[in-house]
């Protein structure tokens, strides 16, 4: 085996073991896809772990360079499939920075408010899986329940449930069905509450505890070395929030805490994720309050759609728009660029290089799981097998977004 | 962002000299091209150095220019906790690209320094683990290159790839690369 970073032994050991190879994975319900651990034990104790990934490789990056850029959305909705809207905002955002334009400020609130929902659902699945993960059945029937609101909503909104593809470069699809925001308002209302129970059921809950407070342990310095990001480096106590950072659309409008923890365990990382949650719907209150009225899509004919689509079906000038954009898509000015967004996992970045035609000349996604997952090197305490599941279920990968 | 940019130029003009070429800041992210046998003297000293403390790695990207000569181009995105600022450093390599690797300035190098050589064959130097790290051991051809079909290569898993000749594989014991990996075709 090839070298892989030594992980923390235990001392004063006196019982004789022998070395065993365990491959954890690939299919394995705990590592929440296709991931597979090839673990050198030592008895219970973790000698070396070392991560193989790529069950999932679509070639989302070398797809790219021969899709439009319009075509590109669904590709991204597959990366981190939990969170889709983030990843279509992510990507939206870099190819509106490289063509010199801003949406329109209503299609801003919708997009902030759809990647707020995405987060919440996202961190709802992982604060129900890592209890799961240990034992604790459960939480995740309760957040599923909970989950499938957001999934009625995104559905109302968008008509999908998962794949929603819903920006545009240059704004939405289309605007918020009627009825919505009084259903996202209602979703609010319930939502923290539910919160506060799942803290209950959790907190009480001794097994879990004891399996994450401690465990897992990863520093800031640490942290920042392996280039881990989001709720994962938060929990670590740095301060780092893009969204507060790096403003991008409307954040710098609203008022939000960044949740930061100092202990950097498996019970950190989860508890960040939580209180995320919180302030994601205090966020989702104020685009409702602040959202104006005005185009969902900016106005410019050689890059949006009609934003009337009956106008296709009775104008010329808009069907050939439609048309055109459909078949060829439109020109990116010659450039290139880097931008991030903070998406639920992490930072999550889209470097595109553009030749000035219709498709990207190369589109590298910065994966936040990706990044994240090789934070198996760098954490200790983590000297059992359990406490391996542990990890993993806390640094929430989504292999999807890994192996790209 | 004009601020930071000229501090961040001037204070690598004062070290490096004409070593380094400032390229501009674009779209809100400045930019230097670095020859390859200093990248790493230089992603320590933008690390290091307390005014600028790039600690943050994003990301490394491997890009294929072909049919540009040279070829291969490694991106490297810094980000600095404690300023805020984003910095991009390219470093043009030729073919067989090599560069020396910076898992020694952050860990986090690791796997992308593995995904960049996986899809472009891009040789890092020094590196302690360069495998193949989303395609199989054993896969033939860097399938990111601009040269390598989209589909892959005819074989008898997968019937509609391309026609081609077989890929010059690298040699994976030795780590050593031939030239150009799968010979380039003419236009």
């Amino acid at each position: 085996m090839t070298e892989v970073t030594e992980l923390m032994r235990p001392e004063g050991e006196a019982l004789d073991t022998k070395e065993v190879l365990l491959n954890l994975g690939p299919q394995h319900p705990s590592t929440h896809g296709v991931l597979r651990l090839v673990l050198e034990l030592d008895g219970e104790y973790v000698a070396r772990v070392d991560p193989h990934i790529g069950y999932l490789h679509r070639g989302t990056e070398k797809l790219a360079e021969s899709f439009t850029y319009t075509q590109i959305f669904p590709l991204t909705d597959r990366l981190d499939y939990v969170c889709p809207p983030s990843n279509n905002l992510a990507f939206a955002l870099a190819v509106e920075k490289l063509l010199g334009i801003e949406a329109p400020i209503r299609s801003q609130y919708i997009r902030v408010m759809m990647a707020e929902l995405a987060r919440i659902s996202g961190h709802l699945l992982i604060t129900g899986a890592l209890p799961m993960d240990l034992g604790a059945m459960t939480a995740l029937l309760y957040a599923m329940r909970e989950r499938e609101m957001i999934m009625d909503l995104m559905e109302m909104i968008t008509g999908a449930r998962m794949h929603t593809s819903f920006c545009r470069v240059g704004g939405v699809r289309e605007d918020l069905p009627d009825g919505s925001i009084a259903k996202i308002r209602e979703f609010c209302d319930i939502f923290p509450n539910r919160i506060r129970d799942y803290e209950r059921l959790i907190e009480g809950n001794r097994v879990f505890m004891k399996r994450t407070e401690g465990i897992g342990v990863i520093s800031a310095e640490d942290g920042i070395d392996l280039g881990i990001s989001g709720p994962n480096l938060r929990a670590s106590g740095v301060d780092w929030d893009i969204r507060r950072d790096e403003p991008y659309e409307v954040y710098d409008r609203l008022d939000f805490k960044v949740i930061t923890r100092t202990e950097g365990d498996c019970y950190a990382r989860w508890q960040c994720r939580v209180e995320e949650m919180r302030e994601s719907v205090r966020i989702i209150e104020q685009c409702l309050d602040q959202m104006p009225e005005g185009p969902f899509q900016i106005d410019m004919p050689t890059i949006a759609f009609p934003m009337d689509k009956d106008r296709v079906h009775c104008s010329m000038e808009a069907l050939i728009q439609h048309f055109d954009l459909s078949a060829y898509g439109f020109k990116v000015p010659k450039g290139e660029v880097y931008s991030a967004i903070e998406a639920p996992k992490g930072e999550l970045g889209f470097y595109i290089i553009s030749d000035g035609s219709e498709k990207p000349f190369r589109m590298k996604v910065r994966a936040p799981s990706f990044v994240n997952l090789q934070a198996l090197f760098g954490v200790s305490n983590a000297r059992y097998l359990a406490d391996m599941i542990a990890v993993l279920g806390s640094l929430d990968p989504v292999m999807a977004e890994v192996d790209k | 962002m004009s601020v930071d940019a000229s501090v961040i130029s001037t204070l690598i003009a004062e070290r490096f000299g004409e070593a380094i070429e400032d390229i501009g800041v674009s779209l809100g992210v400045h930019a230097f091209a670095v020859p390859p046998d200093r990248i790493v003297e230089f992603c320590r000293f933008l690390k290091e150095h307390p005014a600028l403390r790039f600690d943050f790695l994003s990301d490394i990207c491997g890009v294929d220019h072909y049919p540009e000569a040279p070829r291969y181009e490694a991106v490297y995105h810094l980000y600095s906790l404690p300023n805020k600022w984003r910095i991009r450093i390219k470093c043009r390599l030729g073919d067989p690209p090599r560069v020396p690797t910076v898992t020694g300035v952050w860990r986090t190098a690791n796997w992308h320094e593995r995904e960049a050589w996986d899809m472009y064959g891009i040789r890092f130097e020094g590196h302690p683990d360069l495998r193949r790290i989303y395609m199989w051991e054993g896969f033939e051809g860097f399938p990111q290159r601009k040269d390598f079909p989209l589909r892959g290569y005819k074989d008898e898993l997968n019937p509609f790839g391309a026609e081609g000749p077989a890929p010059n594989q690298p040699d994976l014991a030795t780590k050593d690369i031939p030239s150009g990996g799968r010979t380039t075709p003419e236009r």
